[in-house]
């Protein structure tokens, strides 16, 4: 039996952390979905249904974790740590700052100078990418972008705008 | 009933044909077919993008168009793989095994030519398939009530978690996750809202397109950047004078393409078994029949038409349960039934006798949109190869603006950009536990339709559980889930794996070890 696993090796299964994430969110939407009312079988309330998934998902979590804790067939091919072998982490920032860039210039300023700083963060990730290159991209889906989604498609959000009030 | 399937056909020849419809499905095909080609962007993330641009359309279009994406996508897919050696869609990894030999040895013309051929092929006896099944589907599926609706959606959601990628446990906390978000907002019945903290955006439930856009696109970029290895360009210089096969190819082709024809209509008839998996076992089959096994490998044609003519098989097939059911196969089967939804036309067994312009219409369109992608990949075979070229450097940053703008217009709000940057990170930490988020889409959109149909069941029963195992049809349903689930867990207590690719994935791994184990490659969860 395994039962000596250390504890550097239990950090390293990430099927132990996968099981424990579902356990929590299980447990989450279940004790949610218990201040909802759950009526009965036959006339079932809104909490019903979602406490159920939220205890379910708790079981499944729980047997995801032991999987992983009885050495089970292994899935991953030997890779058991939670981050990739290089963590991107700049360029992960980048590309969730960039639906962030495109809320902010968008609502503030409008389409055009939403799309181009949302485009030109996104780009800034990349290890490759050169401040001249990412402008010229970002120009470029700027211009396609706005004449395609404002004048064709009509989406109804002004190109250039100034809300003073931050 | 022939006859009835053949008027109707000819009927959907009309639709099909209306100037606009013909013009949203060549759009459909020739994106579709782009994003084949581009290593790192999957149909599934197209769809969603241009799922927002179909609002102001009729319908009809917006299906037509939406499902040419999903086929178009595998013709250049198959590209990608043959030429670069890039199973960058998860249907084409196998063809790599033989199609880039193939290239390497001046032959990639060639494979291509045929690959075409055979596409055509298998998709033509997919549609065939689809235009006699599904009537007669619909003729029992009519007499279901909720308690067998919603068995049967019990064992499509089972078997679309466990007989997908990857551990069959985790696939199910996938679908409970997914029925658990298609419950948040405002509950149908009764009212009351639902997890949506007194966030008023959240009343009308999480926005189907954010969802999809977050797990298949933000998700994966976060996975694919800094990690595309540079593309080879070497031996992409084709054009259509290579892609003519001799006639002892077509011999050999022949018969290996209509075995994987029929392997893929199998596999489509079993639901959650989608293109991926029919291409493998239709590889493994071949390999096992074959007089010469140990040449697999090297550049066989057999290895590269019989896995295609599968794909695309199996790929229209898989529109029969969807299309004629309500019950979606796989992920990219779910968004174009959510597609559909968004239009207001309710999915289920009374689709075809309410909108046959839908049914029809996009039957016929699949004959056209595959002559139309044959048209296109023969003679423009240059420009595609071409388009291998794209750096991902590019091409993120692109589609993430396409997908702020895409969610944005869904709505008109901003609300809903924020959402899909928060499902995006939590995709991507899903995604590094090795969970696969595809059955997380096949949940939430089957989960209103489930709750509402279990919901009725229990009314009707007077709030008795056993009414899923009194009612015959609804008992079998039941039945094929605890075998499924019996068998799973079988194989587990056994050490044997019970899901089929991983035993595919050992053929791939014995065949050649270093061709698809060296690069990292945007792998796009579709199947």
């Amino acid at each position: 039996m395994r039962f000596s696993t250390s504890l550097r090796e239990l950090i390293g299964k990430r099927d132990f952390y996968a099981g424990g994430l579902m356990l929590l969110l299980g447990l989450g939407i279940a004790l949610k979905g218990s201040t909802y009312r759950a009526g009965t079988l036959m006339h079932m309330g809104p909490g019903f249904l979602p406490t159920a998934l939220g205890i379910l998902l708790v079981l499944l979590g729980i047997a995801i974790a032991a999987a992983s804790l009885t050495g089970g067939p292994d899935e991953h091919g030997g890779d058991q740590s939670i981050l990739p072998e290089h963590p991107q982490w700049w360029a992960w920032f980048c590309i969730l700052m960039s639906p962030v860039a495109f809320i902010f210039f968008g609502r503030y300023f409008g389409m055009a100078p939403g799309t181009f700083a949302c485009v030109f963060i996104a780009a800034l990730g990349d290890k490759t990418s050169s401040w001249k290159g990412t402008i010229i991209l970002a120009s470029v889906v700027t211009v396609f972008g706005v004449t395609l989604f404002s004048y064709f498609l009509q989406v109804p959000m002004p190109i250039l705008t100034w809300r003073g009030e931050l | 009933m022939i006859e009835q399937a053949l008027s109707g056909l000819w009927y959907g020849f009309g639709v099909a044909f209306e100037p606009h419809n013909i013009l949203w499905c060549f759009v459909g095909v020739l994106v579709g077919n782009m994003v084949g080609v581009l290593p790192g962007m999957g149909p599934l993330a197209t769809i969603s993008i241009l799922l927002p641009l179909t609002f102001g359309m009729k319908p009809v279009g917006a299906i037509l168009m939406l499902g040419g994406v999903m086929y178009g996508a595998q013709y250049g897919g198959a590209i990608c793989s043959i030429l670069l050696n890039l199973p960058c869609h998860p249907p084409h990894a196998v063809t790599c095994l033989d199609g880039f030999p193939m290239t390497k040895q001046g032959r990639g013309g060639v494979a291509l030519g045929l690959t075409v051929f055979a596409s055509f092929v298998g998709a033509s006896w997919g549609i065939t398939e689809m235009i006699f099944l599904s009537p007669l589907l619909v003729k029992a599926a009519l007499q279901f009530g909720p308690a067998e609706v919603c068995s049967l959606m019990l064992l499509g959601l089972l078997a679309g978690s466990t007989l997908a990628r990857g551990s069959p446990i985790k696939g199910v906390a996938m679908t409970v996750l997914g029925l658990f978000l298609g419950s948040v907002g405002t509950d149908l019945e009764t009212g009351s809202e639902r997890y949506t903290f007194g966030m008023t955006e959240l009343d009308d439930g999480i926005e189907l397109i954010a969802l999809a856009l977050g797990l298949f696109g933000i998700a994966e970029f976060m996975n694919s950047v800094n990690q595309v290895a540079p593309i080879n360009t070497k031996y992409t210089n084709v054009g259509i004078k290579d892609m003519r096969p001799t006639k002892a190819d077509m011999k050999r082709a022949f018969f290996p393409m209509w075995r994987g024809t029929i392997v893929g209509s199998l596999c489509s008839l079993i639901p959650g078994t989608g293109p991926t998996i029919a291409s493998f076992v239709a590889y493994a089959t071949e390999k096992k029949i074959s007089r010469h096994p140990e040449k697999f490998g090297t550049g066989l044609i057999e290895g590269v038409v019989c896995p295609e003519a599968s794909t695309h098989s199996s790929v229209q097939g898989d529109f029969i349960p969807t299309m004629s059911l309500g019950i979606p196969g796989d992920a990219v089967m779910a968004l174009l039934l959510g597609a559909l939804m968004i239009q207001g036309i309710v999915p289920g067994p009374q689709l075809i006798s309410q909108h046959p312009d839908i049914f029809w219409g996009l039957v016929a369109s699949f004959w056209i949109g595959n002559i139309m992608l044959v048209l296109l990949n023969v003679p423009l075979i240059g420009i595609w190869v071409k388009m291998l070229a794209i750096p991902y450097r590019f091409l993120y940053p692109s589609a993430m603006f396409f997908v702020c703008i895409g969610v944005y217009a869904a709505n008109n709000d901003f609300f809903q950009v924020g959402e899909v940057a928060v499902i995006g990170l939590f995709g991507y930490v899903l995604l590094r536990l090795g969970f696969h988020p595809a059955p997380i889409l096949l949940g939430f959109v089957l989960g209103p339709r489930f709750e509402e149909n279990f919901r009725r069941a229990m009314l009707i029963s007077r709030g008795d559980i056993l009414v899923f195992v009194e009612r015959p049809i609804s008992a079998v349903f039941v039945a094929l889930c605890a075998l499924l689930i019996g068998s799973q867990i079988y194989f587990r207590l056994r050490g044997a794996k019970a899901d089929l690719e991983p035993a595919a994935e050992n053929v791939v791994g014995g065949e050649a070890p270093t061709a698809l184990a060296t690069q990292r490659v945007p792998a796009t969860p579709a199947e």
